[in-house]
């Protein structure tokens, strides 16, 4: 079945090093009689950086709100550092969520909050440091993504587009977990800024030690983050592999994809999700 | 047999509907039980409904006082009546009109705000960004504004009773040529607790209620713009609805016996 082949790296299962960060097994999800997520198997280990592809409407965003605990799989077992999280509720679920940070596709900022208060959110509220430490603490995070003192204080609307990610960037950063996901982290961005991201990205991760999964469909920002890639279609995992052998990974699905053909095993999805 | 089952259907739906919002009720009234609290929240829901509402509400007040006693100077002129101009005032502000008039726009002006708001939250991803940064949204968002419409509406609503019957004494000394000392002696003569108390708790009711409906609503919004929009009609027309039913029971409840 050339659906579920498994070219590249052998990474799942046993293969890393240790127990995997996160993993999920055969998870399921529909939406009524839509079947979104179709037996997701997935593994991520420690300290890598995980970028899923895939086109929209496949499932990826989906996948990554099963993992954060915002939606609730019908089945499966979505384990994160070796615990079975996927029933994690309340004060629990909190617990667990510091260890996760989640730039969000449209930045998701807090509008009614100035800059370094949605920077220090997480500081203030899910740490309960004092707010005049945390603001310290969101000034400098914002001047690792390379925005000045300036900017603390404007409010998100007064930001562009990429300053808004750049925001987001910082505040998934701010206290330092131990897995960052990116939601389409390039969407919407110019070609130079989609770049500027991508570095703060490879940058961030790299000084956090964090384990990184990343889900896009710009290839361009795959290439530049991955260490390595899997690749979703209609709900399951076709392919996984490393980063390098993107180009001859030997599945036509991945192929179609990587090269942006119209033409291919893949057809368009009309409905949205 | 057709018509049969769209009626089973539409009571299916209606039970759906109200069991969830039951739920939605219950999980926001536990949040607003147990700490942590989030003060800066709660006092800056505190401020927009009870301070910057007391312009639209009193206003409201002021001109429902006056039309009170002129209605009622022309009306009760018919059988010489116009002594008990005073206590016709008095008593329809404080138990009726101080807080369902007050609630209705509150309603528009509170509950459209706040379903506004929560809903574009929702589409644009912060509710989601709450929880990831370990917040619960039910906590954050849903218990200040309940707590606050809760505790601001009957405070809203005393300062309107108060507004309203100086309406009521304004057009009544002014134009109608009253003597002030005792139609002010008048409005106090037959007020009991019970009309103000009744009056405040509805109040405290209507507050929950508009604040519970537009979290409601906005919090389960989607789709973009026009689903913002949707929540923001159905929180101001839910509430307003629910607004005049709970007055009915609560009338009831007060004075059935009389």
């Amino acid at each position: 079945m050339s659906d579920t082949t498994n070219g590249g790296t052998e990474i799942n299962g046993a293969a890393g090093n240790g127990t995997p960060k996160i993993a999920l097994r055969g998870v399921h999800k529909r939406f009524g009689q839509k079947v979104v997520l179709d037996g997701i198997d997935l593994t991520v280990n420690k300290g890598e950086s995980m970028v899923v592809i895939g086109g929209s409407g496949t499932g990826k965003s989906v996948m990554l709100k099963c993992i954060l605990g915002l939606l609730h799989p019908d089945s499966g077992q979505i384990q994160v550092d070796g615990e079975n999280t996927t029933h994690l509720h309340g004060r629990d679920r909190e617990k667990l969520l510091h260890k996760f940070g989640m730039l969000f596709q449209g930045a998701a900022l807090f509008d009614s909050l100035p800059v370094w208060e949605n920077v220090g959110f997480g500081l203030i509220q899910g740490e309960h440091m004092p707010r005049a430490k945390a603001k310290e603490i969101a000034i400098a995070k914002l001047g690792a993504v390379g925005l000045g003192p300036e900017v603390a204080e404007l409010f998100p609307a007064e930001l562009s587009g990429g300053m808004q990610k750049r925001v987001g960037l910082a505040r998934a950063i701010a206290d330092e977990p131990d897995i960052i996901f990116f939601d389409e982290p390039t969407t919407g961005l110019d070609p130079i800024m989609a770049d500027v991201i991508n570095e703060l990205i490879v940058q961030c991760v790299k000084d956090l030690g964090a384990t990184a999964v990343t889900i896009t469909h710009d290839m361009a920002s795959a290439r530049k983050i991955a260490d390595h890639v899997s690749m979703i279609h209609k709900g399951r995992i076709i392919w996984t592999g490393h980063a390098n052998d993107i180009d001859h990974s030997g599945n036509p699905y991945v192929d179609q994809f990587v090269n942006g053909r119209a033409e291919g095993p893949i057809k368009m999805q009309v409905r949205a999700l | 047999m057709d018509f049969l089952a769209t009626i089973g259907r539409t009571f299916l739906v209606f039970l759906n509907a109200t069991g969830r919002l039951a739920m939605f009720a219950g999980l926001g009234v536990s949040h607003c039980l147990r700490p942590p609290y989030y003060l800066r929240q709660i006092l800056r829901q505190m401020i927009d409904i009870g301070y910057y509402s007391l312009p639209v509400v009193g206003l409201t007040a002021l001109f429902t006082g006056m039309v009170l006693a002129l209605q009622s100077h022309s009306g009760f002129a018919r059988f010489q009546a116009e002594g008990a101009i005073a206590t016709v005032v008095v008593l329809s502000i404080t138990r009726e009109l101080g807080p369902v008039l007050g609630g209705l726009m509150v309603a528009g002006r509170i509950g459209a705000a706040m379903a506004a708001e929560i809903g574009t939250m929702r589409v644009t991803e912060q509710i989601d960004a709450l929880s990831t940064l370990s917040t619960n949204p039910f906590k954050y968002l849903v218990a200040p504004r309940l707590i606050a419409g809760l505790t601001m509406l009957p405070i809203l609503v005393l300062v309107a009773d108060i507004i309203g019957v100086f309406g009521g004494f304004l057009v009544s000394v002014y134009r109608l040529d009253f003597n002030p000392a005792s139609y002010l002696q008048r409005t106090w003569e037959f007020l009991e607790p019970v009309d103000v108390i009744s009056g405040l708790v509805k109040a405290a009711v209507f507050g929950f209620v508009v604040a519970l409906m537009g979290c409601y609503f906005g919090y389960h919004s989607k789709g973009g713009a026009q689903g913002v929009g949707q929540a923001t009609t159905n929180a101001v027309v839910a509430a307003s609805i629910m607004i005049l039913v709970f007055n009915y029971l609560l009338t009831g409840i007060f004075f059935s016996d009389k």
